[in-house]
């Protein structure tokens, strides 16, 4: 089922939440709400399930007005980051409390509750579980269990807040692409709340950049991740170095190099230039294209290297990753001068870089 | 609630060690006196109660608990604590609920209202209802008018009773409900159940020992309340007289066994209630208590 998020508006006291939210996610798809804390992601999602009221605007599921709807009448799915298990049932009774809970006339019977509750427990690989209460369970299980509950009334669409916000690094990884699999089987329209960019840009169809109650960008990750609308997103989605400089004559001139850039819209003026540790190489010759740096430290571990250096004109730290395997044909020292090619340069104009990005409301679909 | 208690109390740890164990005369000095304050306070006059109660034989101790203005008082008691206890019940779970779940202007003054019995002397308590119900109180004159009595009549002794027990049971579980949070009822909404369905089968599992626990409380503070209801009460035999009142007047005569063998049956009433008390204390530590470690494998 699709979901529209029209014009929504949302203050608490005098902390606007929302700020005329307008969205659309689209039949089947899996999409994140990526943002820092605060910056109304949460919220958005709660007024979707209806658990949340909006001051102002509208929501509709399958093109149908929600907005004035009880929650239980919504049929949406929902899964809180810290589980809301009923810590009192077995996991066998969480799962079977929606269907448990129907009016007479559409509940189904004991053997049919049973087989249901079953199937959801298997299908989240956990059927073995079915007589423990929640206390015995780690935070991975809980929160598929907690997912299959969801999943029990079987909801129109499927709302997860934080899933894994409460679970540790590795378990987190796991259940990652456990959920990518279970989506690409059930295909409900799922919405994800995280405020980690490398869940979003691995897990979703589409990712919403939220920032201060409004959307920066949304898009395809790879688009965003290569697009970014904004400084905000390019900051947020991904490590970024950042440099100062004036554009003249179609070029931007920063720490003693100039530099050819993707975006240039301004003819002149100051400018910020955002790069991605990656997209730099490392050359010994000088070239007007290059950044001059003296290298202050190296670290190899894993795939990647990365390499920690300081501009020799306004000394700005700035940092590199190469494969290890190309950092072993450079043969690099600590304190030797080199040259910084950067591959891609996004600018932005220097008001909207720091702390204040200017609001683009980027509309989906 | 209380708190539950481990396999391992932190005292075992610390007993053992050599280097954080007392010296052992301050330690006997300790319990000494521990034992001894406890014995003098409590074990004492407990004793006494009975030994007097059964002074003049068993006869005399029965006829004095079954003599028509014992009975009457016993009765008293008994339908006093039953209007109260459940009426607190739903003041307590509604108001504890408004509390811990919901944010609204008044909040904090409602949370010290619901101590307010707590901190004012029951004596005043009692004098509140007779300057609002009594015959020269604002209401006296218009309930003397429909031939309604409160104050020196039962519903008197039933609304001093209310009013001193109030705080039982909402004490007892606000704190627990604010710890609980509302996830769990909006996991319950969101899964489609009522408004009802989420109070019986979510609620109220969670918080039955809690709630237990304070019904016990409150029902112990509603059949032993003295001070308000003595005010209320006007001590007409056999009429207005619960048995903590019972007892006085018995004393006032020198009815000593009588007496103490009405104080004999608050004193069983208030070892009853320590016991299941502690039970309930023991049982909702054991639910706090999973027992078997969670696995911390997926798979």
């Amino acid at each position: 089922m699709s979901i529209r998020v029209e014009n929504i508006d949302k203050r608490f006291g005098t902390f606007t939440a929302l700020n005329d939210v307008t969205l659309d996610f689209r039949t089947g798809e899996l999409t994140a709400l990526l943002g820092p804390s605060g910056c109304g992601k949460t919220t958005l999602l709660r007024i979707i399930a209806g658990l949340e009221t909006a001051d102002a605007g509208r929501i509709l599921i399958a093109g149908e007005e929600t907005s004035d709807k009880p929650v239980r009448e919504r049929h949406v799915g929902f899964v809180f980051q810290h589980y809301a298990l009923f810590r009192h049932m077995s996991v066998f009774e969480n799962v079977a409390f929606g269907l448990r809970v129907k009016p007479r006339r559409e509940r189904p019977g004991e053997a049919e509750i049973r087989r249901r509750v079953m199937e959801l427990l298997d299908l989240v690989q956990l059927a073995w579980l079915a007589e423990r209460m929640p206390a015995q369970l780690s935070g991975g299980q809980r929160q598929r269990i907690a997912l299959a509950r969801a999943l029990a009334v079987e909801p129109q669409v499927l709302l997860l807040d934080e899933p894994f916000g409460a679970l540790d690094a590795k378990v987190r990884k796991e259940l990652r692409s456990w959920l990518r699999q279970l989506h690409e089987t059930l295909h409900i329209t799922s919405i994800f709340v995280t405020h980690d960019q490398e869940e979003a840009l691995e897990l979703a169809d589409r990712v919403v950049v939220m920032n201060r109650g409004r959307i920066e960008q949304a898009g395809p990750p790879q688009a965003v991740y290569e697009h970014p609308a904004n400084a905000f997103v390019h900051g947020f989605l991904g490590a970024s170095n950042i440099l100062r400089g004036t554009i003249r004559d179609g070029l931007f001139h920063a720490e003693g190099a100039s530099l050819p850039a993707r975006n240039i819209h301004q003819s002149g003026g100051e400018a910020v230039a955002y790069l991605r540790p990656h997209e730099l190489a490392i050359a010994r010759r000088p070239d007007p294209a290059g950044i001059p740096a003296e290298i202050r430290r190296i670290l190899a571990f894993g795939a990647l290297a990365r390499i920690e250096l300081i501009t020799l004109a306004g000394r700005v730290p700035l940092e590199v990753e190469l494969p290890r395997h190309d950092l072993a044909g450079l043969a690099l020292n600590p304190g030797e001068t080199v040259h910084l090619v950067p591959q891609g340069v996004n600018l932005f104009p220097s008001a909207e870089a720091g702390t204040l990005p200017k609001p683009v409301l980027a509309k989906a679909g | 609630m209380a708190g539950a208690t481990s396999t391992f109390p932190a005292s075992h740890r610390f007993e053992t060690r050599s280097a954080t164990r007392d010296h052992g005369l301050v330690r006997a000095l300790l319990l000494a006196l521990g034992l001894g304050f406890f014995a003098l306070f409590l074990i004492l006059p407990l004793v006494v109660v009975f030994a007097e109660a059964l002074r003049k034989g068993w006869e005399t101790y029965w006829a004095a608990l079954t003599e028509p203005d014992a009975l009457s008082a016993i009765r008293l008691t008994l339908l006093a604590a039953a209007i109260a206890v459940p009426l607190n019940l739903v003041f307590g779970v509604s108001a504890a609920w408004a509390i811990a779940k919901y944010q609204f202007r008044g909040k904090a003054l409602l949370t010290t209202l619901i101590d307010l019995p707590f901190s004012v002397s029951p004596v005043i308590a009692g004098l509140i209802y007779v300057l609002v119900f009594g015959a020269q109180g604002w209401f006296g004159p218009l309930l003397e008018g429909y031939d309604v009595r409160i104050i020196f009549a039962v519903p008197g002794i039933v609304l001093a009773t209310i009013f001193v027990t109030f705080p039982f049971i909402a004490r007892e579980l606000i704190p627990l409900m604010e710890a609980q949070g509302s996830e769990e009822e909006e996991a319950a909404l969101v899964l489609g159940a009522s408004g009802f369905q989420t109070f019986w089968r979510v609620t109220l599992p969670n918080i039955k020992w809690g709630l237990l626990y304070g019904v016990i409380l409150c029902n112990a503070r509603a059949m032993g309340e003295f001070g308000a209801v003595s005010v209320v009460s006007g001590h007409i035999r056999g009429m207005t007289n619960t048995m903590p009142l019972h007892v006085e007047i018995l004393y006032n005569e020198y009815q000593f066994a009588a007496a103490f063998a009405v104080a004999s049956l608050l004193a069983l009433l208030a070892l009853f209630t320590l016991a299941v008390k502690s039970f309930i204390e023991w049982k909702s530590a054991q639910k706090s208590d999973p027992g078997i470690r969670p696995e911390e494998s997926l798979t």
